[in-house]
């Protein structure tokens, strides 16, 4: 149904998602690629794990600290693993990763903004006394 | 053996659904025998239900949806004649039938009849516009429109094997759960809404990755159709908005299965999450409605006034700017549900805003008409009426955009009024002048132009009786799903709107007769060329219908409008381009696939619905092992020889040698 | 876009001999690229892959809907157990050792593969299905344990988010080992055919979207939810 491509010849101006050898002369392709992820991806967890069973960091910001945590593990994840890169070969790949991150972001924020509102206005007087504690 | 399914649940103390379920099966039972006698079991099966070519699944998806279309206007009819004698007295539906069919009613109309006729024109349209020869994965695309079929059949058999939900088309807890509706009624619904759900989101990966990824050499995106601009934000919505259907009501599914508490009274359930969560879709999905809708009467504007669109980029920007704040305006459909002013405000302001991206489009189709030559076939009579319908319905949406005005006004008629003027107006008038426009191309001879003229002018006028009757009853104060009515002043309009209901019957009616008449005269309403209405995009360049393989060569695009610049140069030079190099090709095989899964999905539905856990099972592996069966063929596709190509080509060729001979052109 | 092919000066020329000297897109910049850009329809893998990427941003959607619902009912234990109650970090430490590891050698796969190596291919494929079905085990455990603590799903709000976030996880989980089962089949019996190459991407990019989704579950449920 393609009429050129009988033999999935690589095409140099745009990638599948996860196509393994497009970032192969950088650091992050080939087996080098998929050793320095599994180390950065395995120090991330130990980071999160650590910081979250710590008495050491100050509890108001274990929180933010294991999202930044998260976010940068699921960097490592995109970039070593998956082989997302920003060349505009990728272009499509990276766009449609945006347009379904800004969904998600929208969709947990917005109903979380929403619900907190909600249940906000449907406290009982019994409920007000107990958050004031 | 049989779960909870025994004898009783056959309505036979209920005459009404006893009766359309045995005029309906009386029907099927005579197309079926008809069929068989003519020998025809074969040619269908061969061509059209193991068929994975995009045109004749489009086909098939409009052909279900027009019949749920149906469907779900008898069920209005019974609703607005029923609400009229329902005044002091209990009218001749009973509560608990009356809630089935105000539910049975928005779920058929939005999820069978809408969604199927919307995603079949974009099915049939977009490979050709594109200038390409199928959708990036056929054999998905067969898998989703069976889905969408098995799913419609389950909410059918709710009508005469057990009962339909009482919750509305978005069944809200606690009335949903299993406390308060212990039934199948909701049950149905769920596994109905589910099955379809994934045909549906298959169909969104298929035609996003169609449009991005496969059209003709030279067709960048700012050269599309705007069509496939439109299908292409709608199927992103798709995408992005189907899973959130899934997993809500997967949700409200463990509720009443396993006893979790999402949404339950008790044990910390909350049942805003329900409402939030499902307007997170729902917002969304009337866009999907629209958007195709709105790439339709781009076509068709810019077709019938014989001028490129005005202002394509700013369309496109447009269309963009209307897909991502979709997402952003969710709450506008609860605002009365206690979320505050601040809440309420953002929300009401980003509903204004989101009018803006269809006041350009508005204002790009009234400037593309201004200057042209406008024809008024029947495919630009829906379209104008679509102007003025929907511009008013969209007014009324930013009335009740403002939280206030919200308060008086949300759950009346005003808001039944409302959203039925956006989505007939729009939806239904987009999806009459999408077939109108296109049956040529898919059924080689024209439709019946004065039968479908009739067609409009009764359902455009009908329309505004019902709806007009709807709207000043909001203001009255009605609310809506009122089983009976106790208020002697909404007397009157409620017995209007049934004039206007049996005005729009008429509209109905001519369209079945316009059919009817079209196929008998089909010799002399036959399309000879290919380009009935002197067409601007691709799909014009083609026979009509056109070879399973669409184009014998790919065509070359050079700019915006590819088929209109060829067809310029055509006539200025009184010669067709030269005869194209021919190489061979191939096209994917048909495949029993998608049939025999959805079969298994029915009966996975059905067992669900009813408890009989072995047929659960069973219907798993069935679809497991269907799935494996076609993931281990050999021949995924099939070669299409030269001759073959060259010999649709020649046709193709001669009919426009002809029709330059004739003086084409003019 | 396609500036890594672009030679100095010939941009221009091409602009003004389309006549467009404000490169407004129309003439077309000569973007060749196939799927993309004008070069025509890309080919089968790119479409496939590219396709399943697609699924795949709807399957992550499908996830943050049992994210926010899980968010909005993390505080609803009805008097019932909390996160910190229930959740030890250690066991978790450990599914997330697994489920990381069994993504590494989904990658080593994905390398064999690129060498056409069958033998190696298999070997870690086989030893990626082992790891992920060691994760469920565990999973599988920690579910079990639970609800004989009277701590399932029907106890309270908070835990019906809880088992249908997790359990929706642990359920793709199930369907790509039953997946990877297939296709080890298939992989022996047809060998590196374009359409079984198709599919390992695609399960490549299903197997890595797992665990960045368990990245976010193991941070918001357990990591966060043991400090509640």
């Amino acid at each position: 149904m393609n009429d050129a491509t009988e033999q999935d010849t690589v095409d140099q101006q745009d990638s599948a998602p996860g196509e393994e050898h497009i970032n192969d002369q950088e650091p992050a392709g080939g087996l080098r690629g998929y050793l320095i992820g599994l180390f950065l991806a395995a120090l991330l967890t130990a980071a999160s794990f650590t910081v979250a069973g710590s008495d050491f960091f100050w509890k108001p910001s274990i929180p933010a600290a294991l999202i930044v945590l998260a976010v940068a593990q699921m960097g490592v994840h995109l970039v070593f693993f998956l082989h997302i890169t920003t060349g505009p070969d990728n272009t499509n790949n990276v766009l449609a990763l945006a347009f379904g991150v800004l969904i998600v972001v929208l969709v947990i924020f917005g109903s979380l903004w929403i619900m907190s509102h909600l249940n906000h206005a449907a406290m009982t007087p019994d409920d007000m006394i107990h958050t004031m504690r | 053996m049989f779960g909870k399914l025994d004898w009783s649940a056959i309505p036979l103390s209920e005459p009404i659904p006893i009766l359309a379920g045995l005029a309906v099966m009386l029907a099927i039972g005579g197309v079926l025998a008809w069929i068989t006698v003519k020998g025809w079991w074969p040619y269908l099966w061969r061509e059209w239900i193991t068929s994975v070519d995009h045109k004749r699944i489009g086909i098939m998806y409009c052909l279900l949806g027009l019949v749920m279309l149906v469907r779900g206007f008898a069920d209005a009819i019974m609703m607005r004649t029923h609400q009229a004698v329902a005044v002091h007295g209990p009218g001749y539906l009973p509560p608990e039938h009356y809630d089935q069919i105000f539910s049975a009613h928005g779920t058929i109309m939005i999820f069978f009849g809408a969604m199927p006729l919307v995603i079949g024109i974009m099915n049939f349209v977009i490979p050709l516009q594109l200038g390409v020869r199928d959708v990036a994965f056929p054999t998905l695309n067969s898998t989703g429109f069976w889905l969408t079929a098995s799913g419609a059949l389950l909410v059918n058999l709710s009508l005469v094997i057990g009962e339909f939900s009482r919750a509305g088309w978005l069944p809200y807890p606690p009335l949903s759960e299993r406390t308060y509706s212990p039934g199948v009624g909701v049950d149905y619904y769920l596994w109905a809404i589910q099955i379809s759900g994934v045909g549906t989101l298959t169909a969104g990966v298929n035609l996003v990755t169609t449009i991005l990824k496969m059209r003709a050499p030279g067709m960048s995106y700012l050269r599309m159709p705007m069509f496939c601009w439109t299908s292409l934000a709608s199927n992103m919505l798709i995408v992005a908005a189907f899973p959130i259907l899934t997993a809500t009501l997967a949700m409200l599914t463990l509720d009443r299965y396993l006893g979790f508490h999402f949404f339950t009274n008790d044990a910390g359930g909350n049942q805003m999450m329900f409402v939030n969560l499902i307007w997170a879709w729902g917002h969304p999905e009337v866009y999907i409605l629209i958007l195709p809708a709105f790439g339709i009467f781009s076509e068709v504007f810019s077709t019938f006034s014989s001028k490129p669109l005005f202002g394509y980029r700013s369309m496109v920007a447009a269309t963009l700017f209307i897909c991502v704040v979709s997402f952003t305006v969710w709450l506008h459909h609860f605002f009365t549900m206690g979320a505050g002013a601040d809440v309420n405000a953002a929300f009401g302001i980003a509903t204004s805003i989101i009018a803006v991206g269809t006041g350009v489009k508005i204002y790009n189709w009234l400037f593309t008409m201004y200057g042209g030559r406008v024809r008024f076939e029947t495919p630009m009579l829906w379209a104008l009426g679509f102007m003025v319908t929907f511009v008013i319905g969209g007014m009324t949406g930013v009335l009740l955009a403002v939280p206030p005005a919200d308060f008086m006004l949300h759950n009346s008629m005003f808001l039944v009024a409302h959203f039925h003027n956006v989505i007939i107006g729009g939806v239904v008038f987009g999806v009459f002048a999408g077939i109108t426009y296109w049956f040529p191309k898919a059924f080689g001879f024209r439709l019946h132009e004065g039968w479908g003229k009739a067609a409009f002018w009764f359902s455009i006028t009908g329309f505004v009786i019902v709806f007009g009757c709807l709207y000043i009853l909001g203001l009255d104060g009605m609310t809506r799903r009122l089983q009976h009515v106790e208020v002697d002043e909404w007397v009157p309009w409620l017995w209007i709107s049934v004039g206007g209901v049996g005005v729009m019957i008429l509209g109905v009616v001519c369209q079945f007769v316009q059919l009817a008449v079209s196929i008998r005269q089909r010799d002399r309403l036959r399309d000879e060329t290919g380009d009935p209405w002197d067409g601007r995009s691709l799909e014009w360049s083609t026979l009509s219908p056109p070879p399973h393989f669409n184009f014998a060569v790919l065509p070359d695009v050079h700019g915006e409008e590819a088929y209109w610049s060829t067809k310029q140069r055509a006539i200025e030079h009184d010669r067709l381009a030269d005869e194209p190099e021919y190489k061979p090709i191939h096209m994917p095989r048909n495949s029993p696939t998608g049939f025999i899964t959805a079969f298994f999905t029915t009966a996975i539905g059905f067992a669900l619905i009813w408890h009989i856990w072995w047929l659960v099972i069973v219907g798993f592996l069935g679809a497991y092992a269907t799935f494996v069966a076609f993931a281990w063929r050999d021949q995924e596709e099939y070669d299409v020889p030269i001759e073959e190509l060259r010999e649709a080509e020649r046709a193709r060729r001669a009919a426009r040698q002809a029709w330059l001979e004739q003086g084409a052109g003019a | 876009m396609s500036t890594a092919t672009a030679q100095p000066g010939t941009d221009d020329t091409r602009r003004e001999r389309h006549g467009d000297p404000h490169h407004l897109g129309r003439s077309g910049k000569g973007n060749d690229a196939t799927g993309r850009g004008e070069g025509g329809p890309a080919s089968k893998r790119i479409i496939v892959g590219y396709g399943f990427w697609i699924f795949l941003l709807s399957d992550i959607i499908l996830f943050s809907g049992f994210f926010a619902a899980y968010a909005v009912l993390v505080g609803e234990t009805a008097g019932g157990p909390t996160g910190r109650e229930l959740f030890s970090l250690p066991y978790v430490g450990w599914e997330t050792v697994l489920l990381l590891a069994s993504s590494f050698t989904c990658g080593l796969a994905s390398i064999a593969t690129h060498k056409r190596r069958m033998l190696q291919t298999q070997l870690w494929l086989l030893v990626t299905g082992l790891l992920g079905f060691g994760f469920l085990v565990m999973e599988g455990l920690e579910f079990r344990h639970m609800i004989a603590e009277g701590a399932g799903p029907q106890r309270s709000a908070f835990l019906s988010a809880f088992f249908a976030l997790v359990g929706c996880h642990g359920f793709h989980v199930g369907i790509g080992l039953l997946w990877l089962g297939t296709m080890m089949a298939q992989l022996r019996v047809k060998g590196f055919r374009p359409a079984i190459l198709r599919r390992l991407l695609c399960f490549n990019l299903f197997w890595h979207a797992l665990d960045i989704i368990w990245v976010g579950l193991f941070t918001i449920v357990y990591l966060l939810g043991a400090g509640l």
